[in-house]
């Protein structure tokens, strides 16, 4: 017998899974009180660069880690493994962003508290990280100067879900006709109110600026995690 | 293209959801899909296709209803359309809106099914 179809109410988010395993990991990160920055950008924008020089101008002042996702290769936790801080690679194979899940397991026989930054950086890619949570406490877009000032245009999705947006390769601008303002206003009306950083991995220009955002949103995280125990 | 993990994901969702129906067959997902959600419609409804292959749900169809970006404006403090996700201000006022109310959702609302 053929029965009439009806309609069953679901109500699911399709990516539950992952934002619940994203949400115990951001908690484990205020109990820990570690702030963990995630990194997205299109792929040669400089990410590598960018978390190399991090790294390596916060190592000894406080306690930095990462974990950096490719597609394949370990070439640049081997990169990254110069700065001596612990960082540890996730492959993805064929999958084009990273996962909650992977964060997770990544992190496997670490000891959170040990640590005073995390560095999460995601496969160089512009569309699909958009959608996945990681649990980070602050994500960073990165956009070169050679990329074009159209980029946060081209690609609102994944710069409405940042937080910070940093433009990489300074020490080029002159030499490709980057329109700082443009870019800056392109950045704003896709994000309004977004914290915007213009720096130079290669020669140091805006890294100051830059670290005192992150040490003082360290702080205001320690201050959170301190506050909750 | 993340869109096939998507559609798979849907997939075994519904197929869940049919199961504790005593096995009714699926003859439809009902889903709502964002404009911020970073999937794009075309991929996903081409991908399900694919997911469905050799399943239970397959030649059931994806039904999507596409949930456009709302919103805070705080000058005229309440929720606001944006006209493109370029720009995100009130239509009506032209205030920097960076309170995002709606159009992140993923959701499988409902299931069309026969027992």
């Amino acid at each position: 017998m053929t029965t009439e179809p009806r309609l069953v109410e679901v109500r699911k988010n399709v990516l539950k899974q992952n934002d619940i395993i994203a949400r115990a990991l951001r908690e484990r990160f205020r109990e820990a009180g570690v702030l963990a920055v995630s990194l997205v950008s299109s792929p040669g924008s400089g990410k590598t660069a960018f978390l190399e020089k991090t790294l390596t101008l916060l190592q000894g002042r406080y306690r930095v880690a990462a974990l950096v996702g490719d597609l394949a290769t370990e070439n640049d936790a081997a990169r990254l493994a110069r700065s001596q801080a612990p960082v540890k690679q996730i492959l993805t194979g064929t999958v084009c962003h990273l996962e909650a899940a992977m964060v997770q397991n990544a992190l496997e026989g670490w000891d959170l508290a040990q640590l005073d930054f995390l560095f999460i950086e995601n496969v160089g890619n512009l569309v699909c990280p958009s959608s996945y949570d990681l649990g980070e406490d602050l994500r960073f877009v990165l956009l070169s100067v050679t990329e074009g000032e159209d980029k946060p245009l081209k690609y609102p999705t994944i710069f409405n879900s940042a937080d910070v947006a940093v433009i990489t390769k300074s020490d080029l601008a002159a030499a490709v006709e980057f329109d700082e303002a443009l870019a800056r206003r392109n950045i704003q009306a896709v994000r309004p109110g977004m914290e915007v950083f213009k720096l130079s991995a290669k020669t140091g220009e805006g890294m100051s600026e830059y670290f005192e955002f992150l040490e003082s949103r360290r702080a205001r995280s320690r201050a959170a995690s301190a506050a909750a125990k | 293209m993340h869109e096939l993990s998507i559609a798979m994901s849907i997939v075994e969702m519904a197929q869940e959801e049919s199961e504790r129906q005593g096995n009714a067959q699926v003859l439809a997902v009902h889903l709502r899909l964002g404009q911020l959600s970073g999937v794009v419609k075309e991929a996903l409804l081409s991908s399900y296709e694919m997911a469905c292959e050799a399943t239970p749900l397959a030649g059931s169809r994806l039904l999507i209803e596409e949930i456009p970006v709302e919103v805070f404006c705080p000058t005229c403090d309440g929720p606001r359309m944006v006209d493109s996700i370029q720009w995100f201000c009130c239509p009506d006022c032209g205030t920097p809106t960076p309170t995002v109310l709606h159009g992140k959702e993923l959701e499988v609302v409902a299931l069309e099914i026969r027992e």
